[in-house]
């Protein structure tokens, strides 16, 4: 197994990391524009602007800031904010917790609400209930989250006062069982029903396998068919999904974090963007980059556990 | 070739119909996609008739009171609503107020143009309501839908043309073009989509319907060009391409010619599929701010609105644009998974 992280997906990982530092250096260098006019804003003196030209190394060759750039991303150290002067590695710190707080719940319960409604519906498939669950699933999902956010936001923390509208605390038990559960409810009815939807085709894809009726045929009890063959066996492409997810929930719920005023990244990143501030944008693109290919990996090695017939070459 | 033959043959023609015309009909024996199919359609005529100009040209007067209520509702009474139609007039035409150092210049202006527009008669209710200025929300989500449409498609027409040229080179080719593009590919899906699209945004740092065509056109081929590169894996290597090579076919015409035909149903669907993907996409990116420009009304840019409107109790703005976005976006998800099973009948 090592020598297959080591030779095969090492291997990959390099030139594909390379292209990402290469991409992201020739959006914020020739796409971005001088960030010395950004950065200076009214004071358009010519003299304070080589000044900061100069602090930012703009004003070198392009395979030196390049090289600038790849130093940063191996030190972790990217400088300061330009909106805040805070230092870009701090922000990190501080902003990881409260994402963390929101989203690794909100997958939890996401994925076994979905795993388990997936599954009665694959169970009853073409029944009444599974075509009500399908019909409400489609129309669910055609409705933006900003709505659901809105809504929910307005009727039940505003007119009812059931949550706090928004805001963050100190504690973490404080945050996660005061602030954070408006947001999780929100977060989980928007991609329950994106999920149901494509974990049912999972189930269904097992459900109408061989083995199943085998393991019928000897007697088997039908919980014991479902909980223990056909979810083993489904789970594989759950797992892909739910760790196609985890990056994005990483910086992912903008939208959430941004309603509900959580300081965690997803807000840092919305807050960069308005401000022009490159080098959190620059930082968070990369590690998150960074982060997604990790998760690749561990998936890959994750699939070899839950079946073992895969091979890893 | 006799005629006897050539008019044989076309017999034959007439006998086995072709894939578009099996696939439209099996598509027409589908009633859930029939009716999906005519939403759609319908939303198409109104971003043409509202692009000519044809209806809600004039979404920008102010025909209403501020917030007028839809007229089903009827318009607000004086002293229970918290804006009473009567209170605002007061000051739209506005008290003379002793300390404004303004009020010289603004007297002026108003008997300059002013006149007109005030003595045009501002409706107490309108069809679906008014916003904060009292432009009617009907028209207003017209031109939003006009505006998100035309985001939608025109990005996922970029993205598919862009998907299908890569597709087919690294397909058909293969080798090191296809190392190439396969590495742009994983390139591009390392790093999350919304994240790449806002981190695009942040650079170009300007808004306008043409800027957010272009993130998310060139963001978005990534899906469609594997699959676009699956299917010419596949068909590069069927006996017809090989015939093509045998008449001395070149390159480009068997990639674009022969196979292209073959494949075009894997990327109709994913058009249709990435239109909705980009509408939402659209609305987010705009209501963040970062999306069409101030002078151009889209959904998100509405829904932006309807946010702090919903705090002061009004709704109407906020309901005309969900269920405009849901209507569309219901009926082409509906339309998309039609169009596959039309196109793909041994899928099930």
């Amino acid at each position: 197994m090592l020598a297959y992280v080591t030779r095969r997906r090492l291997w990959q990982t390099i030139p594909t990391l390379l292209g990402v530092v290469l991409l992201v250096f020739f959006l914020f260098t020739w796409v971005g524009g001088d960030p010395a006019y950004l950065l200076a804003g009214k004071i358009s003196n010519p003299e304070q602007i080589e000044n900061i030209r100069r602090q930012l190394g703009v004003d070198r060759p392009y395979y030196v800031q390049l090289w600038i750039f790849i130093q940063q991303i191996a030190t972790g150290d990217f400088g300061e904010s330009w909106a805040t002067n805070e230092k870009v590695s701090a922000i990190f710190a501080t902003r990881l917790g409260p994402s963390l707080t929101v989203l690794v719940p909100l997958l939890a319960v996401d994925t076994l609400l979905a795993i388990a409604a997936a599954m009665l519906v694959a169970y009853v498939r073409g029944s009444l209930t599974d075509r009500m669950v399908m019909i409400g699933c489609t129309v669910g999902q055609s409705i933006s989250i900003l709505v659901y956010i809105i809504v929910f936001q307005y009727v039940l923390a505003y007119q009812l006062g059931w949550f706090p509208v928004q805001g963050w605390g100190k504690g973490f038990a404080e945050n996660l069982l005061k602030y954070s559960v408006l947001p999780i409810i929100v977060g989980v009815i928007v991609s329950l029903a994106p999920d149901t939807r494509l974990y049912r085709t999972f189930f269904l894809d097992e459900i109408n396998q061989d083995y199943v009726r085998t393991a019928r045929a000897k007697g088997m009890s039908e919980a014991r068919v479902m909980w223990v063959h056909v979810l083993r066996n489904a789970s594989i492409p759950i797992i892909t999904n739910v760790m196609i997810q985890l990056p994005g929930l990483l910086a992912g719920a903008f939208l959430i974090e941004r309603f509900f005023s959580i300081p965690g990244i997803g807000r840092e990143v919305i807050l960069a963007v308005e401000r022009s501030d490159f080098p959190v944008i620059k930082a968070v693109t990369i590690y998150v980059a960074i982060a997604t290919m990790i998760i690749n990996l561990i998936a890959d090695l994750l699939y070899r556990v839950v079946d073992p017939r895969v091979q890893l070459k | 070739m006799t005629q006897a033959a050539a008019l044989a043959i076309g017999a034959q023609r007439a006998e086995s119909p072709g894939l578009w015309t099996l696939a439209w009909r099996r598509f027409c024996r589908d009633r859930v996609g029939l009716v999906s199919f005519l939403i759609v359609v319908f939303f198409f005529g109104l971003m043409a008739s509202s692009g000519l100009h044809l209806i809600a040209a004039d979404w920008s007067k102010e025909v209403g009171v501020n917030y007028a209520p839809p007229t089903f509702m009827g318009p607000e009474v004086a002293d229970g609503g918290p804006s009473a139609p009567g209170s605002h007039g007061g000051e739209r035409t506005g008290e003379a107020n002793p300390f404004d150092p303004l009020a010289g210049v603004l007297a002026e202006i108003r008997a300059a143009s002013g006149a007109a527009s005030v003595a045009e008669a501002q409706a107490p209710t309108l069809v679906l309501g008014g916003d904060r200025w009292g432009r009617d929300v009907l028209q207003k989500t017209i031109k939003g839908t006009e505006t998100s449409m035309f985001v939608g498609l025109v990005a996922a027409l970029l993205a598919a043309f862009l998907a299908t040229v890569f597709g087919a080179l690294a397909g058909y080719y293969g080798g090191w073009i296809d190392d190439f593009f396969n590495w742009f590919y994983s390139v591009f899906t390392s790093i999350p989509y919304l994240l790449l699209i806002l981190a695009i945004a942040a650079v170009l740092n300007q808004k306008g319907t043409l800027t957010v065509i272009l993130i998310l056109g060139l963001t978005g081929w990534t899906g469609i060009f594997r699959l676009v590169r699956a299917e010419y894996l596949k068909h590069k290597v069927r006996e017809y391409i090989q015939a093509a090579d045998a008449i001395g076919a070149s390159h480009a015409r068997r990639m674009f010619v022969h196979i292209l035909p073959n494949v075009s149903h894997v990327i109709l669907v994913q058009l249709s599929l990435h239109v909705v993907l980009f509408i939402k996409s659209e609305v987010v990116l705009s209501f963040l701010g970062f999306g069409v420009g101030v002078d151009t009304v889209s959904w998100g840019s509405m829904l932006n609105e309807a946010q702090s409107e919903l705090i002061l109790g009004y709704w109407w703005q906020l309901a005309a644009a969900t269920l405009a976005m849901a209507l569309l976006v219901t009926g082409f998800s509906l339309f998309t998974d039609a169009l596959r099973d039309a196109l793909d009948p041994k899928l099930k």
